[in-house]
């Protein structure tokens, strides 16, 4: 049988949708390394660019490009915020999904969307205004603007997409699992732990590295709330930088093609090497194993 | 329905009979922005037919628009340097005109808790220089800052390549050191003057133009006496850190951005330098 013209038209349309993501995401990385190449070619130094903290783009004396400050300051930020972030956000999962009551559940379900919309200058606010003085309050330290506060940000930021994933992932859970562990007469607890844990494993990880990925490439909120200090930090408790504060913070000011803007184009692309290894990972989890 | 687009239409049609407004763009120095956008709502009072529209972005940023010649003015904390004329050159923008707008003078404040009156350049360079040692402020002459947990110092400063970062480095250290990493580098004056106020440990720095009562400006020490940066001193220079603020154009046929920068010049628009807390010029 032919297939009508329109349908067709459709047909292609939907394929180009498709192909545009692949194109749009090749794109973006042909950008990103035309832009940085000069510089890997150039000035790029392997051993002074990953492994040393010195990062003075505008020195008088002897420009450096060294990110492990930035890197370091990164990955801080990132862990810290997730250890907070995970848990929470799966056991929020786990309650909506399972333990409250129906009409409570859609309650919040909007609370927890509302949460999502919040724009990240308004959560560098937050930081700046009410985690700042909190932190000093409640620590004694001098500052408050450090990688514990970013921390806690982003683990507030990231909070609604885990949880709203991680409960999307139970939800897909077939009812009759369910039905099944109670007629074995299990409580709700062993069917939260048991059941539904392992059944919605892969759903839950993609949960927590989709948060992963967010909290990876935050910027204004972390350029906020780290107190933007190149340096490695000691302790939670210090300020620090990140590696996309960074581009945010210098890209405007350095001029178009010159060292420092392409140095800043490596930067990004290490950030687009990042969150690629983050997809790799969790794509390797949440595929089945062939044995 | 059909009166309401009539309406609509009446609106726009009358609207833009009346805006033949020719819109002088300006960008350029944060450190700049608050005189120019005061002097371009002056100037809008005098010609109610033009348009100046201000942004910042930083020096470099606005210069490199006048090169791009997406400007008509350029705000410069520095003046310009010869790359980007021969930049300029090669873009066809041959006419680059310099005027000197106003003096700034950096400020060196702490927090209002913080016992010390002034500090030399040696003690500016110890805190802030690359290689000093000062981390504590009991290393400056044995100051004890009431409300500062261990007595650290915490360095606030700005981006790397803002004039006001560049300008402090260069007048402390000369052109031979770095500033000394770890610092917190904030994107604008006021977030600094914002952060010092809430942080008795810290110590910062911006133009005189940003100060306000809820910080202590310090002195700085030029020989025997110790100088606070106000108009007088700035405008003898006798303040160590007091520098030129300049504004760029592409000198073309337009006529009415001369007027404007010429209007720049004269005593009705360095009345309103002074009250943004610059330094005027001497009138010529």
């Amino acid at each position: 049988m032919k297939k009508p013209l329109s349908e067709k038209i459709i047909e292609s349309l939907i394929k180009i949708c498709g192909l545009s993501s692949i194109i749009l995401i090749l794109g973006i990385f042909i950008f990103i390394f035309k832009e940085a190449f000069p510089f890997m070619k150039g000035a790029f130094n392997f051993k002074e660019f990953f492994f040393s903290p010195d990062w003075y783009p505008a020195s008088v004396v002897k420009v450096r490009y060294g990110t492990l400050a930035l890197i370091t300051g990164t990955l801080m930020v990132t862990t810290l915020s997730m250890l907070m972030a995970v848990p929470l956000g799966l056991a929020c999962a786990f309650y909506i999904s399972e333990f409250c009551h129906p009409n409570l559940r859609e309650i919040y379900k909007i609370m927890i969307e509302f949460l999502a919309a919040i724009p990240s200058v308004v959560w560098g606010f937050i930081a700046i205004m009410m985690v700042n003085p909190l932190l000093i309050y409640l620590f004694n330290e001098p500052i408050g603007l450090n990688i514990l506060n970013a921390s806690i940000i982003l683990a507030l930021m990231s909070l609604p997409l885990i949880i709203s994933v991680g409960e999307d992932a139970l939800r897909a859970v077939p009812e009759s699992y369910r039905e099944a562990a109670e007629g074995m007469g299990a409580t709700k607890w062993e069917i939260a732990l048991k059941v539904l844990l392992p059944a919605a494993k892969k759903g839950l990880l993609a949960a927590a590295l989709l948060g992963v990925g967010r909290a990876l490439g935050e910027t204004m909120a972390v350029l906020m709330a780290t107190g933007h200090s190149i340096q490695i930090p000691k302790s939670v408790f210090e300020p620090g930088r990140t590696l996309t504060a960074t581009i945010a913070a210098e890209l405007g000011e350095s001029p178009k093609g010159g060292e420092h803007y392409q140095a800043l184009f490596t930067i990004g692309l290490v950030l687009f090497f990042f969150s690629f290894l983050i997809n790799l990972i969790s794509e390797w989890f949440i595929k089945p194993k062939k044995r | 329905m059909n009166k309401f687009v009539y309406l609509i239409l009446f609106c726009l049609l009358s609207c833009s009979k009346k805006q033949q407004i020719l819109i002088i763009q300006n960008k350029g120095s944060d450190t700049l922005v608050n005189l120019a956008q005061a002097w371009a709502e002056e100037y809008k009072k005098i010609h109610p037919d033009l348009a100046i529209a201000v942004s910042g972005g930083g020096s470099g940023t606005g210069i490199a628009a006048l090169i791009n010649g997406t400007v008509d003015i350029a705000n410069s904390s520095r003046a310009i340097k010869e790359e980007e004329l021969e930049e300029a050159r090669q873009n066809k923008q041959d006419n680059i005109k310099e005027y000197i707008v106003a003096i700034d003078a950096l400020a060196v404040f702490v927090h209002l808790k913080n016992p010390l009156q002034g500090l030399t350049k040696d003690e500016i360079a110890c805190i802030y220089g690359e290689g000093g040692e000062c981390e504590f402020w009991h290393q400056i002459r044995g100051t004890v800052v009431p409300g500062c947990k261990d007595n650290k110092i915490i360095r606030v400063s700005r981006q790397s390549n803002s004039g006001t970062y560049q300008y402090f480095r260069d007048s402390i250290l000369g052109k031979k050191r770095d500033l000394k990493l770890g610092s917190m580098d904030l994107n604008g004056s006021k977030e600094a003057i914002d952060l010092v106020e809430h942080t008795p440990c810290s110590i910062g720095y911006s133009g005189m133009g940003y100060l306000n009562k809820n910080v202590k400006t310090l002195c700085l020490n030029q020989d025997e006496d110790c100088i606070f940066p106000n108009l007088e001193t700035a405008k003898t220079k006798k303040y160590p850190i007091s520098r030129n603020l300049y504004m760029y154009t592409n000198q073309t046929q337009n006529k009415s951005i001369n007027d404007y920068m010429n209007w720049t010049q004269s005593k009705a628009a360095q009345m309103i330098t002074i009250k943004a807390g610059y330094v005027p010029l001497d009138n010529k």
